[in-house]
């Protein structure tokens, strides 16, 4: 079936050139030596801007007892962003083939809201002891737990069945964070202030708030999701055609669309629940990798995805912390060009 | 082809119409009157309802027309405001999930009062309101110009492509807020509430009375609007022109409500499906029914905010925003049942 699939893959995207056609994923052998010198590029970018961050105006000499310390507290941040990067981008790409849609993104489903609602909530009902003891690795999996059941409960209610509709699921989807996050105003503003304040810190995303104590369980949980959807990848290729063309190649596409969303579901619950909301990050990486890997084969654009994810994350750190030294606003900018590229590609599109 | 080309699945209450034309075309029935005094009951609710005691301290009658009337006042004003905007975008669109809370009109509202304020240092309220009525008919233009070019597989996606727009927007404004120290000015603004609303600072939103007027005025058109630019030339009526003027009311009205109260988010989403429901899909004779049934939706939730942690209240875009989004959910799967959407 592989055959079949990436000789449609190239027969799509050859568009009657016959002269340099290949049967490989891609066109022609110029574009497969520009998808691996660019991957090879973004990596090494990323692999700088990471030596940057740790190294880079480092206090403490190399030969220093203090100096593992401090390269391990700056590793961390690095770590968040390797996950960060790796989750949004094989869960926005995997995300916009199954639904056939390269403008939204995972993010839509509400699991920022629920993070926030959950937090909120705790503190609501039990008070902020509570939700000072509402953290380790307990409570995280809790969160994350909660997150993976909600879009489970969403995926199997409105996508099982006569009525399915992908559309559908996702605009409730948007709905019922919308609703969450009326309702988590609601609690915080019945809140005294000083409780309000101890919620603020939680609230608010970033790579420095990850907590290192998450990682023996994260990483293993992330690579592991990552891996299968790897591995799954050819399946990918073949749901991104649509429904009818996939059941014709005989891929039960109702059943894989929902396996891919519960995966998808696991890599942004996670780092979710490690970093905090990064809405369009997921978004402008994904559009970033399309034009960089003029492939359809999910086998190459996945990659991609995660070492453009890699280099503008911690290029975007090193950049704003060491050249213009502004940390705060790392995340907001990164969400501000997302949806800058967001604006543009809906601006061009003729067809949704 | 234009907007409406996939929406004729949005339309099953016209037949409605036909069955009982003539009794639907009449505004004042029975049942008409029972909703106005229904509204007028909340009124009076929403007038007795609060911390101060206004009949047990002296000076009680001039709290009641310093604080209770505007307000009440300002209820109503909005909540017609923003259930007519719904209804407008519906016509126009011809889709019943576009409203200003949809497709980022009310965040580009926000945007331009902050540009109002980035600009100049201490605004007044009609420089605030201009520029979000500005902001709010840009965002608005530019959705409705998107929705004309793009051909689209499901009406469903409008909704969601507005929601990631105004995301957009708002994700702008904060970069803004950070970037220059305000993010205060726009936190305010996201709640929309009416407990700063007292005489001298309401007055605006009377406004509203003649949009509602002119939109009485162009119904007809506005429906002739709604049937798409080849039919709408065919039957005589300069479709671009009437776009704008649709934009302009709707900038108007949710430009108002921003400067003056905040974001009202739902309403007008909620109010016009749930009267469509019941009475098809005449702008005429649905107008007042629209307005009527957006004051009492929007005055009850005040009540409810006011009330439910006496003696402090909350937000109403809180409550609305959790109950719009119930409603909200509830409309889609209904008609998930009722109609193949695709």
């Amino acid at each position: 079936m592989s055959t079949v699939e990436i000789g449609l893959a190239t027969n799509r995207g050859a568009g009657g050139s016959l002269r340099a056609r290949m049967t490989g994923a891609f066109r022609t052998r110029r574009d497969a030596r520009r998808y691996w010198l660019l991957l090879v590029l973004f990596l090494g970018i990323g692999l700088l801007a990471t030596l940057g961050l740790i190294l880079y105006k480092n206090p403490v000499p190399v030969d220093s007892p203090s100096f593992i310390p401090v390269v391990q507290r700056r590793l961390t941040a690095v770590v968040a962003m390797f996950v960060a990067a790796l989750c949004h981008s094989f869960a926005t790409v995997a995300f916009q083939s199954v639904t056939g849609n390269r403008i939204i993104t995972p993010s839509l489903l509400g699991y920022e809201s629920l993070y926030s609602f959950i937090q909120t909530s705790v503190l609501f009902f039990f008070g902020a002891s509570a939700l000072a003891k509402f953290s380790g690795t307990g409570a995280f999996f809790l969160q994350v737990a909660l997150m993976i059941a909600l879009s489970l409960i969403l995926f199997g209610w409105l996508l099982s069945g006569k009525y399915g509709n992908l559309h559908l699921m996702l605009l409730i989807g948007i709905i019922i964070g919308a609703g969450l996050n009326s309702m988590s105003g609601f609690m915080r503003r019945v809140l005294s202030p000083s409780e309000f304040d101890l919620l603020q810190s939680r609230l608010i995303g970033s790579v420095n708030n990850a907590d290192a104590e998450y990682f023996p369980i994260v990483i293993p949980l992330v690579l592991a999701t990552v891996l299968l959807l790897y591995l799954l990848s050819r399946k990918l290729n073949v749901l991104s055609l649509g429904r009818d063309v996939s059941t014709a190649f005989g891929v039960n596409y109702q059943a894989h669309v929902i396996l891919f969303l519960i995966l998808i579901a696991v890599l942004m619950a996670t780092t979710t629940a490690l970093i905090g909301p990064m809405t369009f990050f997921g978004f402008l990486i994904a559009m970033l990798s399309y034009q960089a890997a003029p492939t359809y084969d999910h086998r190459y654009m996945l990659p991609m995805a995660f070492a453009i994810g890699f280099s503008v994350l911690t290029s975007a750190y090193f950049l704003l912390y060491h050249v213009f030294r502004a940390q705060t606003v790392v995340s907001v900018l990164i969400e501000l060009f997302g949806g800058i590229a967001f604006l543009i590609v809906i601006l061009r599109k003729r067809t949704l | 082809m234009p907007m409406h080309a996939v929406n004729e699945v949005e339309i099953r209450s016209q037949p409605r119409i036909s069955e009982q034309k003539n009794k639907s075309r009449r505004i004042l029935t029975v049942p008409f009157a029972l909703a106005v005094l229904a509204v007028i009951a909340l009124g009076v609710v929403s007038l007795f309802t609060g911390v101060y005691d206004i009949w047990g301290q002296a000076d009680g009658r001039d709290m009641f027309f310093i604080t209770r009337v505007p307000r009440t006042i300002a209820l109503m004003l909005t909540g017609a405001a923003m259930s007519m905007t719904g209804l407008i975008m519906h016509l126009v669109t011809r889709n019943k999930m576009v409203e200003p809370t949809t497709i980022g009109t009310n965040e580009w509202a926000g945007l331009g009062l902050l540009a109002v304020y980035l600009l100049i240092p201490s605004p007044t309220l009609v420089m605030r309101m201009t520029g979000a009525i500005v902001f709010s008919f840009v965002g608005t233009m530019v959705f409705f110009l998107f929705l004309r070019r793009v051909r689209l597989r499901s009406s469903l996606i409008v909704p969601i492509m507005g929601l990631m727009l105004g995301a957009v927007i708002s994700a702008f404004s904060t970069f803004v807020t950070l970037w220059f120290n305000m993010s205060q000015v726009i936190e305010n603004w996201f709640i929309g509430s009416f407990a700063p609303v007292q005489a001298g600072r309401y007055e605006y939103l009377w406004i509203i009375v003649i949009v509602t007027f002119l939109v009485f005025l162009y119904a007809n058109r506005l429906t002739i609007a709604g049937l798409g630019e080849d039919v709408a030339t065919t039957l005589g009526v300069n479709y671009n022109r009437l776009i704008l003027l649709a934009n302009a009311l709707i900038a108007v009205c949710v430009g108002i409500v921003a400067a003056v109260i905040g974001n009202i988010p739902f309403l007008g989403l909620i109010v016009p499906n749930i009267i469509s429901m019941i009475r098809g899909d005449d702008l005429r004779s649905n107008l007042p029914w629209v307005c009527l049934m957006g004051m009492g939706t929007i005055t009850l939730c005040d009540i409810i905010a006011r009330v439910v942690i006496m003696p402090f209240e909350v937000p109403v875009s809180l409550i609305l925003g959790t109950i719009g989004a119930a409603v909200f959910i509830l409309m889609l799967l209904r008609q998930r049942r009722s109609r193949r959407l695709r």
